[in-house]
């Protein structure tokens, strides 16, 4: 088993998932690279998650109150899933077809969403499609409850076209007013009584007599256009094939610049994007196809898009809590957790705006880079955790004591990681200057925990740890 | 300008997410047209607190209007914008970030604004911002700028004591983020990054220290990120542009249940902040400007408003000639650009009288250009 199949697979877990240990990296890479895409893409063929055991802890995260219970939940799932591509999908939707809580302000209906998004999330984006229109956090966050015959409101409609499907510069305002006014009429049921039981599961509702029945024209197109209508239409545009494709590009790939510069820059790989597109168009929106056309791609596996994206908040905290294996099992405190991953720039169920977020090199400021340093640090620093024991006895077995060999063995374990020369060279002469590293007593073989975890806890502070 | 002999000039910015409907913030109360538009959402006219007999503030602004403009001091900018306005949050929020209207930019206005004020790059506390993220605005490769969720936790490897372990912990980490050639544009960024809040951590961490105050601010995100502006700002550590963000604006519904505890909830911190200088005899360098990605449409659409174009802005602050500045645009029919205000304001006009008469800068290389200036300051 080459280091070189190693390093592949770990790409491929990072962006498939939230990173997986040695030990996993070379189960998997006997298994093969393309069995493990195959289990990765089929995720009803592995354990499902337990949720009985995770719901002990949130009590309240499906029908009480409270955001971060809620938070917490979806964290914890991410962390503890046996399929993790079924979570990072799920989260990759969240991240464009986004819906925040803090204009729903009711999390228990943002996370029905999710679990919708959960759903669809290897599928067919046409019914994905179907079930966002109709999502009860979706009507509210923009807004098609208030989308009425003769006085339409457009917030739904333009987001559809501009984010969700084709992209700016692929439609017109007379478009937007178009799709908004087939969409009237789709709303939810109204709020059952908040007393005594608080609020409760929206339903979809349609009403037909708030419904624009009258001739559109989209697209080009004329017709009696209902909302189902323009979302055939809008699904099967090349348009929204490349913009989803090159969505998809970013986020498992590299990173690409912001989403408003697409229309005036070229993708980092046309190439690449346009695979993507024709497996999306081939197969009818199926998700699965495109995905196992990405993953099993040249483009994909090359080296220079190893580590080309800035991890999300999320990937750091869900990847370090992997990494330690801290809540494999669900435990209480995971909920806090999600502030953490909040001072870095990123609260699921909450995007700042239905933009989502700004991700790639705008993860990075000088606050989030604090706050990203020091909660990896905390964790990987605590050498009573059993991914880390894991590390300290790998080290152990394949004696790696001299200081060179000692601090390679760490950048492997944690990736395989590769850093900077000057940066390899400043832990080097940190870990010559803590003296020879032994553990032939009982005092020895805790320095030599004690200063895996220091050396552990610097590679989690170089820039390179900040990559995906 | 401010007097060189004393103190420098600061700016704070304050960036109102989402598109503030401006026709519902400064009020054309007496003409008809302003209710035959709004039927479901117009603030009724004996609820406007009047200006003059044409215009009014939303009686949610009252406490601004007592304290700013009933003083002289805050300046309404009437009609920013800019041509091709296309409607997105996006795409205006770039170009009002980038001041780039006509091709994609990538680089702050606010940005060049510091490499102006301080092109060696000496302070790394000259931009501050406020909030989870780091605004476009400020984002300029080789300008530091402090991005600051709270004062109390900025800094690397906090956690690692003693203090002698941690000094060596922060020597090493000054190494791997030291410069390196050819490793990369985002590698150099956050190299840049890293060695920033190494420079920048010791000195900001003392600005609670060192703060003490009678203002109790708002609990809220603005409330807390005006004060921690106040605490830099009072610790004189040469922070010139200060950021922070307050939303969400986006009204298409419920926009009288949205504006409330919003407008309410900024204009207490407003005053709350200027309170706090005025305490510590600390306004008279600082000026205030409010904005916002574009205004919104004029008819309502039940309970909100659609994205529109043409928006206002506002500008408060001790040196501010208060008053109205361009012309509000008109609400007749056939002046509306599909049904939207007109703008009639350049917004990069409205940058470079804040940067040249406010700020001593040269503000072409800031915005791109030369444009109307207003006389506010």
């Amino acid at each position: 088993m080459s280091e070189k199949d190693i390093a592949l697979m770990a790409h491929l877990m990072r962006r498939a998932g939230f990173g997986a240990s040695r030990e996993e990296l070379e189960r998997r890479v006997a298994n093969g690279y393309e069995a493990t895409v195959e289990e990765l893409l089929n995720p009803e063929q592995q354990p499902p998650w337990e949720e009985d055991l995770a719901r002990r802890h949130h009590i309240g995260a499906r029908y009480g109150n409270g955001l971060p219970e809620t938070q917490g939940w979806w964290l914890q799932r991410m962390v503890s899933t046996k399929r993790p591509l079924e979570e990072k999908m799920t989260l990759f939707w969240h991240s464009i077809l986004c819906t925040g809580n803090a204009k729903v302000d009711h999390p228990q209906t943002v996370q029905v969403q999710i679990e919708m998004l959960r759903r669809h999330c290897l599928g067919n984006y046409r019914e994905l499609l179907g079930d966002l229109s109709r999502d009860p956090a979706m009507i509210i966050y923009l807004d098609n409850r208030d989308n009425h015959k003769g006085a339409i409101n457009e917030n739904w409609g333009r987001e559809l076209l501009e984010l969700f499907t084709m992209g700016v510069g692929n439609y017109t305002e007379d478009d937007v007013k178009e799709a908004s006014r087939a969409f009237t009429g789709w709303t939810h049921k109204p709020f059952p009584p908040l007393y005594p039981f608080q609020r409760y599961f929206l339903e979809f509702e349609y009403k037909p007599d708030d419904h624009d029945d009258g001739e559109k024209t989209f697209l080009g197109q004329r017709g009696r256009f209902n909302g189902d209508d323009i979302l055939d239409i809008v699904v099967r545009q090349p348009a929204t094939a490349r913009f989803i494709a090159r969505h998809l590009y970013n986020f498992f790939v590299a990173d690409e610049p912001h989403v408003p510069a697409w229309p005036h820059t070229p993708p980092r790989d046309g190439a690449a994007v346009n695979i993507l597109a024709d497996a999306y168009l081939q197969s009818g929106y199926d998700m699965r196809s495109v995905m196992r056309a990405l993953f099993n791609s040249d483009f994909f596996k090359d080296e220079s898009v190893h580590y080309a994206k800035v991890k999300s908040p999320v990937e750091v905290v869900v990847g370090t809590l992997r990494l330690v294996e801290d809540y494999i099992t669900p435990k209480p405190g995971i909920d806090a957790l999600v502030t953490q991953a909040g001072y870095m720039g990123q609260m699921i169920l909450n995007p700042p705006s239905v933009e989502g977020w700004h991700a790639g090199k705008e993860w990075i400021n000088s606050g989030s880079l604090s706050s990203r340093v020091n909660f990896v640090a905390e964790r990987v620093g605590d050498t009573t955790m059993p991914g880390v024991q894991n590390i300290i006895n790998r080290l152990a077995t394949e004696s790696r004591m001299s200081a060179p060999d000692f601090v390679d063995g760490c950048l492997e374990l944690v990736g395989p990681l590769t850093i900077g020369e000057q940066a390899r060279a400043a832990l080097i002469a940190h870990v010559e200057q803590g003296g020879p590293l032994s553990r032939d007593t009982e005092e020895q073989r805790s320095d030599f925990a004690r200063r895996t975890g220091r050396v552990l806890q610097l590679i989690a502070a170089t820039r390179e740890y900040q990559f995906a | 300008m401010a007097d060189p002999k004393t103190k420098d000039p600061v700016l704070v910015v304050v960036q109102l997410s989402g598109g503030n409907d401006y026709l519902n913030t400064i009020i054309p109360y007496n003409n008809g047209l302003y209710q035959d538009y709004r039927p479901n959402i117009g603030i009724p006219q004996e609820d406007v607190i009047p200006i003059d007999d044409d215009l009014g503030f939303n009686p949610n602004l009252a406490p601004l209007k007592e304290k700013f403009w009933d003083t002289g001091k805050m300046a309404l900018v009437h009609g920013v914008g800019f041509e091709g306005c296309n409607r997105s949050h996006f795409r205006s929020m770039d170009v009002w970030h980038t001041a780039e209207p006509d091709k994609m930019g990538t680089e702050g206005w606010l940005g060049r604004a510091i490499r102006e004020i301080d092109p060696q790059a000496e302070n790394v506390l000259t931009g501050v911002s406020f909030g989870p993220g780091l605004p476009r605005a400020m984002a300029l490769p080789g300008v530091p700028v402090a991005s600051v969720m709270e004062l109390e936790r900025y800094g690397v490897l906090t956690g690692i004591t003693p203090q002698q372990e941690r000094d060596q912990a922060l020597e090493i980490f000054a190494r791997m983020y030291g410069p390196t050639v050819g490793t990369g544009y985002v590698m150099d960024y956050l190299s840049q990054t890293g060695s920033d809040i190494l420079k920048g951590a010791d000195v900001l961490k003392t600005a609670p220290a060192k703060y003490s105050s009678t203002i109790e601010y708002s609990n809220s995100p603005i409330g807390q990120s005006l004060r921690g502006a106040a605490q830099v700002h009072l610790a004189d550590m040469g922070a010139r542009v200060i950021y922070t963000e307050v939303g969400n604006f986006d009204t298409h519904a419920n926009e009288l249940a949205m504006h409330e505890p919003l407008w309410q909830d900024l204009s207490a911190s407003l005053v709350d902040f200027y309170d706090d200088l005025r305490e510590h005899n600390a306004s008279d360098n600082v000026v205030m400007l409010l904005f916002t990605e574009f205004g919104r449409r004029c008819r309502d659409n039940g309970t909100g408003t659609d994205h529109g174009t043409g928006g206002g802005a506002i500008v408060i602050g001790d040196p501010v000639k208060g008053g109205f500045y361009s012309e509000y645009p008109s609400i007749e029919e056939e002046k509306l650009l599909d049904g939207d205000l007109q703008f009639n304001y350049d917004f990069r006009g409205l940058y470079s009288t804040v940067l040249e008469s406010w700020m001593g800068l040269d503000a072409k290389p800031c915005v791109g250009g030369t444009f109307e200036k207003l006389d506010f300051i």
